[in-house]
C-alpha cells in the first residue's frame, strides 16, 4: 500500500505547477483559469488521500463540493472572459484594469 | 505490486501533463494536457478507493470543465503569440518562487508526525462493506443534505450568470415578434373614416 506521504507530494508538486502557471502565463486568462483548475485538483486529490487513510467520509463529501465550485468557477470565468473579448478584442489581462464604471 | 506501479505511473503522468498544461505554446493542446492530467488524478483517487469522486472528475471536468475551455479557446480568435511575450521575463523568477514553494511543503509533508489520530472522533467512518458509491450517496443524502442542495444552487447561480452575462439581443435583425402580433388588435390597425365630398382623406 501507498503511504499517504506520496499523495501528498503529488498533490504539493501539482499545486505548486498551477502557482507556476499563473505566473508564467500571465497575459492569457485561459491558461491562468487552467492553472486555477489544477491548483484546486491537487486540493481534491489532497482531501481524498485525508479521506481514505483516515476512514473518514466527510473529505470526500468535502471533495465533491470543491468540484462543484470549480465548475462554478469555469463557466462563470469563462463568460466573463467571452464578454470581454468581445468589448476589446483581446484578452490580455493588462489591459483590464482599464474596466472601470 | 501492481498498485505501486499504477500510482508511480498515475502520479508522474498528472505531474508531467500538468507541467505540459501551463508550457504549451497552443492553448488547445494545453486543454488536452489539462484533460490528460483529470484523467491520471482520477486514476490516483481510483487507488485509494474513492471511486464516485473519481467518477465525478471524469464527468464533470472532462466531460463538462475542459469542453467548455475548448469551446472558449476556438471560438476566441486571438492571437497567442502576442500573450505569450514576457514568458522569459517571468520565467526565472517563478522558477525560484514554485521551487521554494514546492520544497516548503515536500519537507513539512516529509516532517509530518502528527502520531495516532483518534479513530473515535470520526465523523462519518468509512463502511467496510458498502461501496463507496453508497457510502457516500447515504451520508450526502442524509446529513449533508442541505449543504449538497446549497451546492446545486450554486451551480444553478453560475448557470444562470453565465447565460445573462453572454446574452445579448443584436440591433438590426429583423426578427418575428410573435406575441406582438397577437397583441395587435383590428382597431388599432385600421380606421373607419366617412370623409365629406371634396375633403380628400388624412393618411
Amino acid at each position: 500500500m501507498i503511504g499517504l506521504q506520496h499523495y501528498l507530494v503529488v498533490s504539493a508538486i501539482l499545486f505548486a505547477m498551477g502557482v507556476f502557471g499563473i505566473f508564467l502565463n500571465r497575459k492569457n486568462v485561459i491558461i491562468i483559469l487552467m492553472a486555477i483548475e489544477l491548483i484546486l485538483l491537487a486540493v481534491n486529490i489532497n482531501l481524498v488521500a485525508f479521506s481514505a487513510y483516515l476512514g473518514d467520509l466527510v473529505g470526500q463529501v468535502f471533495a465533491m463540493f470543491v468540484l462543484t465550485v470549480a465548475a462554478g468557477e469555469a463557466a462563470i470565468g469563462l463568460a466573463i472572459l467571452v464578454i470581454y473579448f468581445r468589448g476589446r478584442g483581446t484578452i490580455a489581462v493588462d489591459d483590464i484594469n482599464r474596466m472601470k464604471g | 505490486m501492481i498498485q505501486t506501479i499504477a500510482f508511480y505511473l498515475f502520479a508522474t503522468l498528472v505531474i508531467a501533463s500538468g507541467t505540459l498544461t501551463i508550457l504549451a505554446r497552443n492553448p488547445v493542446h494545453s486543454v488536452l494536457w489539462l484533460i490528460l492530467a483529470f484523467f491520471n488524478a482520477a486514476g490516483l483517487m481510483i487507488l485509494v478507493g474513492a471511486e464516485f469522486i473519481a467518477m465525478l472528475l471524469v464527468i464533470v471536468y472532462v466531460g463538462a470543465v475542459a469542453v467548455l475551455f475548448l469551446f472558449v479557446v476556438m471560438m476566441l480568435d486571438i492571437d497567442f503569440a502576442e500573450l505569450r511575450a514576457g514568458f522569459a521575463q517571468y520565467l526565472p523568477f517563478g522558477v525560484l518562487l514554485v521551487l521554494v514553494l514546492a520544497a516548503e511543503m515536500i519537507f513539512a509533508v516529509g516532517a509530518w508526525t502528527a502520531g495516532g489520530v483518534d479513530m473515535g472522533s470520526r465523523i462519518a467512518p468509512t463502511p467496510s462493506e458498502v461501496p463507496n458509491i453508497e457510502a457516500l450517496g447515504t451520508l450526502i443524502y442524509t446529513r449533508y443534505l442541505f449543504i449538497f442542495e446549497g451546492a446545486g444552487l450554486v451551480l444553478l447561480v453560475a448557470l444562470i450568470g453565465a447565460i445573462v452575462l453572454t446574452h445579448r439581443t443584436r440591433g438590426g435583425v429583423k426578427a418575428q415578434n410573435v406575441s406582438a402580433q397577437n397583441k395587435r388588435r383590428p382597431e388599432d390597425a385600421t380606421r373607419n373614416v366617412k370623409p365629406a365630398i371634396g375633403q380628400g382623406v388624412e393618411l
